[in-house]
């Protein structure tokens, strides 16, 4: 666990923009069920609310050039990651300004720039991937790191296991970060997995595993700073079970019956976002009249992101044909140089 | 030009890609040290070392999503499914996530890299070891599905998908790695989406890919004695698809026959001969026919093995059926 003298050595500058990034996401979250509702977006909606310490404290213990692959829970990992959220809301709105142009919508977010290299829709389908973007890096012998998040469901997927073995086996700079919010849709883990935990299942690859708070944006900090730097010196892969909570159901539609409130109250009361501005206040670090600053720049941002979305043009209707094949001579039967 | 097999101008191509583009590696169970269940990986482990030449597990799904993370990275994997029945295996891979970046993550990424799959019956393998499996890629848009028959072209075909921005699917039979054939020295690319006759006629165009080229050469040479004057159409790719020298052939012939080894249900030919009826009804004089494997799992038996594989009896009957 992180202790306060770890806290301490963090920047107050960084602490302060954990806090405003958390912010950024909670507050993007919670617009979209209106919005939702308003049918201004469509397809599915995984909201990220209650995870955002999970993915800032992974995105602070990166740098720009190390790579983000995610699953479909990732609007809150690609803003982590430095996302504009005018880019995002214009994803979800599937308008031509988003930043998959309006063809991804809310799980295949995507950003080459910011290496993000995508939010996938099939349980455990992106690992593998996440591998070859590791292997992609010591192959041209850079110091690069790829992060690797998915759900504690996908670990239940025989990919996940062909992923770790591989990344294991070639030493790859993967660090695989399980986010476990206790469920996999409306099954629990318990119900779901032989082993409860899910951060032992390192061993079967003897790799390093480590479980984390994901309610503590510092906890996950040092934690995924600890793997990023071992994987970048040639350490091979490390396997981190956060342990979080979201605070919304699976998706827009789930009523979330086989939660109980008792539950839930225990969660929020571990709300990441207040935990982090309590502490910048109680050790003087921030004014609580900065954070509330920062809440209201926040709230503000979204609100523009949502104007940015809803004046956005839809992609052209020849949009529909581009981007299935490389614009590429073989297409028209022609000789590749 | 020298006479090679399709397993050595295979090996070739690896090679002279290796060469050319420091970016292109190969994975795959059994490429490295074992070089290759097929043999046709031969020698590039000890040129190119193990960085380039890589061994993996059984994990077909592992395999080809490391290639497309790799790829959409800025490297030119080559991936090699030991045979295409295991690549099943790795659908979810090649469909939903190969298939699929480009488009879904709105033109912002290639996947250039390249599948290559051993497939096909005749080996008395049984049902689990004898598929072909074009159809099912060719239904997948985002995938190339590249199927050669000779040598040269299984060469020059190679090097060009190495070269592609997409994921090719590059199909390959395990019945002709030991068939001969002329190959052109030095640089030799075949482009994607281009087909190519391999005997010309008169009467009728047989349209085939692979094996089913051979099995087509054969018919025609019995169709001559019948009379009957039959052009092989080898399309060499079924995405892209040639429809330029497909529409000039038959509207040349006026009549044609698909000939695959994949099941008749569901296969390529239906696909062909819808086109050819929505663009060239007018021109035809019969209806389109079509030769498939049988709809059934490859069975062991020889006999039966034979039965259900078309063979080139089976489209000299389907001709003359359509010459009445």
């Amino acid at each position: 666990m992180t202790t306060q003298q770890d806290k301490s050595k963090i920047p107050p500058e960084q602490l302060k923009r954990m806090y405003r990034d958390m912010v950024r996401i909670r507050e993007f979250e919670e617009a979209c069920p209106k919005l939702y509702s308003e049918g201004k977006m469509g397809g599915f909606l995984h909201l990220y609310s209650g995870q955002e310490a999970v993915g800032v404290g992974t995105a602070h213990a990166l740098r720009s050039t190390d790579y983000m692959v995610a699953a479909y829970r990732e609007h809150g990992l690609i803003l982590a990651k430095g996302a504009h959220p005018n880019e995002i809301m214009a994803e979800l709105y599937g308008k031509a300004t988003g930043c998959s142009r309006g063809k991804g919508g809310s799980m295949h977010m995507f950003d080459a720039e910011l290496r993000f290299m995508g939010g996938y829709g099939i349980v455990g389908g992106h690992l593998p991937i996440a591998v070859g973007i590791g292997y992609s890096i010591i192959y041209r012998e850079l110091d690069e790191v790829v992060v690797c998040l998915f759900g504690d469901g996908a670990t239940n997927q025989g990919v996940f296991h062909e992923a770790m073995n591989m990344a294991a086996l070639y030493r790859v700079p993967v660090v695989f970060v399980c986010e476990n919010n206790g469920y996999g849709i409306g099954t629990s883990v318990e119900r779901a997995s032989a082993v409860q935990q899910l951060y032992k299942k390192s061993c079967a690859y003897e790799t390093h595993g480590m479980k984390v708070d994901g309610m503590d944006v510092l906890a996950v900090y040092s934690g995924v700073r600890e793997a990023v730097e071992r994987a970048r010196h040639g350490g091979g892969p490390t396997y981190i079970e956060a342990i979080t909570y979201r605070f919304r159901g699976h998706s827009i539609s789930d009523p979330g019956t086989y939660r109980s409130e008792q539950e839930k109250k225990i969660w929020r009361d571990r709300d990441p976002i207040p935990k982090l501005g309590n502490f910048l206040v109680e050790t003087g670090l921030v004014s609580a009249d900065a954070l509330k600053k920062i809440d209201t720049e926040e709230q503000e941002l979204i609100r523009q992101a949502i104007a940015f979305a809803e004046e956005s043009p839809d992609p052209a209707p020849e949009e529909l044909w581009t981007d299935v094949y490389a614009d590429d001579p073989a297409a028209a039967g022609q000789e590749i140089s | 030009m020298s006479e090679v097999t399709c397993r050595e101008a295979i090996n070739q191509a690896l090679q002279e890609e290796f060469e050319r583009d420091p970016n292109v590696f190969l994975l795959g169970e059994d490429v490295a040290l074992y070089e290759g269940s097929f043999k046709v990986t031969r020698g590039l482990l000890a040129r190119f070392g193990d960085r380039r030449v890589i061994d993996t597990p059984i994990a077909e799904a592992g395999i080809v999503g490391l290639a497309c993370g790799a790829a959409m990275t800025g490297l030119r994997p080559v991936a090699e499914l030991m045979t295409v029945n295991f690549g099943v295996v790795a659908f979810d891979q090649i469909f939903n996530h190969v298939a699929k970046a480009r488009y879904m993550f709105g033109g912002k990424v290639a996947v250039p890299m390249v599948i290559r799959a051993p497939g096909g019956g005749g080996n008395q393998l049984g049902a689990q070891h004898s598929h072909s499996l074009e159809p099912m890629f060719l239904h997948c848009p985002g995938l190339r599905v590249v199927v050669p028959s000779v040598p040269a072209d299984a060469k020059g075909l190679l090097k060009s998908a190495i070269r592609s921005d997409d994921p090719v699917m590059f199909l390959e039979h395990e019945g002709l790695y030991g068939t001969k054939g002329e190959v052109p020295d030095g640089e030799h690319l075949v482009p994607l989406g281009k087909a190519d006759i391999k005997r010309e006629g008169k009467d009728v165009t047989l349209i085939a890919v692979s094996k089913m080229v051979y099995v087509c050469l054969d018919a025609a040479k019995t169709l001559e004695k019948e009379g009957i004057s039959a052009e092989v159409l080898d399309l060499r790719s079924l995405n892209p698809l040639d429809r330029d020298s497909l529409f000039t052939s038959v509207s040349k012939t006026r009549r044609a026959v698909t000939v695959e080894e994949s099941w008749l249900t569901g296969g390529w030919g239906g696909e062909i001969a819808a086109l050819l009826m929505e663009n060239l009804f007018d021109d035809l004089d019969a209806p389109v026919l079509r030769v498939g494997g049988a709809d059934v799992p490859m069975p062991y038996n020889r006999n039966l093995e034979i039965a259900a594989i078309p063979n080139p009896d089976a489209v000299v009957g389907k001709v003359l059926d359509m010459f009445g």
